[in-house]
């Protein structure tokens, strides 16, 4: 009898919930379609480019739905392997093949040398005269002992700064409201604005020691690769927690307690995490690749990419520093107009 | 010293929640330095009209005058002094970290703040436990520290919402006694309460039912006008449960 009068009272705060109950049902539907986008993706094509001297490769290795590139000339071979457009580009010296690959991508690393190495081998009989020898393999960026974890390591640091900063100053915002205190700061002649801006600095110096810290950790400890410089890896960091926070606390207004803010985890986290180049995103549909764009996840991780394994600098993650900031002033002007809820003025 | 001008005007308000009338066509006024209660059951309006008096919320129509100025106005929040139904206490701080937190957004500083938060506590008799944290109060203390804070920045009027919930008679005594000084003082104070013994000791009630206002007199005054012996009854007389 106690137990169904417990069974019913929780069937019945479901039915109330409706937020918590379409989010069970819907939410792992969400999570594993974008799964089955990403993992059921076609296999990855690699990007080959052949200069003018190795045009001999470039049928056979179509053939091994590779995506084949001529150039000119080597400068701009190597151009587009350093901007990332090819992952590998093969010349000839002599009778040699020499394979310069992109590297940052063990995954893409993979792909290239099994294309060639079956194009080698469709390749002997015909024109075994002209090449005669193992290719030559080389690496732009990154090793031949680059590990998975170099290549995810980058990522994971955006993602998990972002997923910790995200949750407690969101939590920490919707406590302000649940616990009446809101109502308080709002009763004094504190502009709503000052608020935000207090939250984020407060917040703020707690995730320039949590970014100190995991970045530390990360390089010195766990010997993640490390190419570029450490204060632009502090800096993305930073930022990224930035947009967390800020993110966070906005969408707190949203929730009407705790458990409705973890709830924004698989909503507002992992569509991120699965967008943020973790796993190849050529593969994906356009729109989805196009959704990657608008998510702070997406740059923090693609700008640590640059520093960590390609040692980038402040050109090419300008841009992302840019979006990131962007995203943190466009989420805090939002959250004083979210605050307009409670007091107009 | 009796003012010319009201404290606060209340003019033909209304207040909206999409379509549900909170507070139907309110007209009222406060006098300075008086205590003024509003009376009322839970649900009738109270606190609604008391935050449409801060300012956090807005009428839907009809208008509210706070010591001359038309409300809502951000610069009046620091002549008012509001204490709200929940304790809104940062529980995880002391009891001193709380109260130099909120001196600050009142732009209260050095030597100024830390007598203010000395003579505050003693006014709620929370001197000794100023170093606590707020977790380990009792309610009666957290309500305490509640109003201490109200009343930090010496505003010149006091908005009270339910104070003395919670609060064991002893201290509510005690507490009754301060807010009568501080009338003394010049400072007006409007409270809500749905205690009929505690409605007796303000000097005038406005009784309010649904949204409505039902009467605003002195308690003799109501007690009179309705021939009733107790607040109580003259309660039940506006609100038509007893003829």
């Amino acid at each position: 009898m106690r137990i169904r009068a417990i069974t019913l009272r929780i069937l019945q705060q479901f039915i109330h919930d409706k937020r918590t109950m379409a989010l069970m049902f819907i939410a792992p539907l969400l999570v594993l379609s974008l799964m089955s986008l990403v993992f059921n993706g076609d296999a990855y094509e690699p990007k080959i480019g052949v200069a003018p001297g190795a045009a001999v490769f470039s049928t056979a290795l179509e053939a091994q739905k590779a995506e084949i590139t001529g150039y000119d000339n080597d400068e701009s071979g190597n151009a587009a392997l350093q901007a990332g457009d090819i992952d590998a580009y093969i010349t000839m010296k002599g009778t040699t093949p020499e394979i310069m690959l992109e590297g940052s991508n063990p995954a893409a690393n993979r792909a290239v040398m099994m294309a060639l190495q079956e194009a080698m081998q469709s390749l002997q009989p015909s024109a075994a005269g002209s090449v005669q020898n193992q290719p030559q393999i080389s690496y732009l960026y990154g090793a031949e002992d680059m590990k998975t974890i170099d290549r995810f390591g980058p990522i994971m640091i955006g993602v998990f700064v972002f997923f910790f900063v995200f949750l407690i100053a969101g939590v920490s915002f919707l406590r302000e409201r649940t616990t009446g205190t809101l109502e308080r700061l709002l009763s004094t002649p504190l502009k709503r604005w000052e608020i935000v801006l207090g939250y984020v600095c407060g917040f703020g110096i707690f995730t320039v020691f949590q970014a100190l810290l995991i970045s530390w950790f990360s390089i010195q400890v766990l010997g993640i690769m490390m190419a570029g410089s450490f204060g632009y890896v502090l800096l993305m960091t930073l930022l990224l927690s930035m947009s967390a926070l800020t993110l966070g606390t906005l969408l707190s207004a949203f929730a009407a307690n705790e458990l409705q803010m973890i709830q924004f985890i698989p909503l507002v986290i992992v569509p991120q995490i699965f967008l943020s180049g973790l796993f190849p995103l050529d593969t994906l549909p356009l729109w989805l690749q196009r959704v990657g764009l608008a998510t702070p996840i997406y740059y923090g991780a693609q700008a640590l990419m640059d520093i960590m394994i390609r040692g980038k600098g402040w050109n090419d993650i300008a841009l992302d520093v840019f979006m990131l900031i962007g995203f943190s002033l466009l989420f805090m002007l939002l959250n004083v107009l979210a605050l307009r809820k409670h007091r107009k003025m | 010293m009796k003012q010319a001008n009201p404290v606060i005007t209340v003019t033909h308000v209304d207040r909206a929640f999409g379509s549900k009338k909170v507070l139907k066509d309110i007209t009222l006024q406060v006098e300075h330095a008086e205590t003024f209660g509003i009376l009322g059951p839970s649900g009738s309006g109270k606190t609604t009209l008391v935050k449409l008096l801060t300012g956090i919320d807005e009428v839907t129509s009809g208008e509210i005058n706070v010591l001359g100025v038309r409300m809502p106005k951000l610069a009046m929040l620091q002549q008012i002094g509001y204490m709200a139904q929940s304790d809104a206490l940062y529980t995880e701080l002391s009891a001193k970290e709380n109260l130099e937190f909120f001196a600050s957004l009142y732009g209260l500083k050095g030597g100024n703040r830390t007598r203010r938060i000395r003579d505050v506590m003693e006014l709620v008799n929370l001197q000794e436990h100023l170093r606590k944290r707020v977790d380990q109060y009792s309610g009666g203390m957290k309500r305490r520290l509640s109003l201490a804070i109200a009343l930090l920045h010496e505003p010149p009027l006091l908005l009270l919402d339910e104070p003395t919930v919670g609060i064991d008679p002893v201290l509510r005594q005690s507490i009754w006694k301060e807010l009568k000084a501080l009338n003394h003082k010049g400072t007006t104070i409007v409270l809500t309460t749905h205690v009929m013994d505690e409605a007796e000791k303000c000097g005038r009630l406005a009784m309010i039912r649904d949204g409505v206002l039902l009467a605003v007199d002195t308690p003799a005054g109501l007690l009179q006008a309705t021939g009733s012996s107790t607040i109580e009854e003259a309660f039940l007389y506006y609100g038509g449960v007893r003829p």
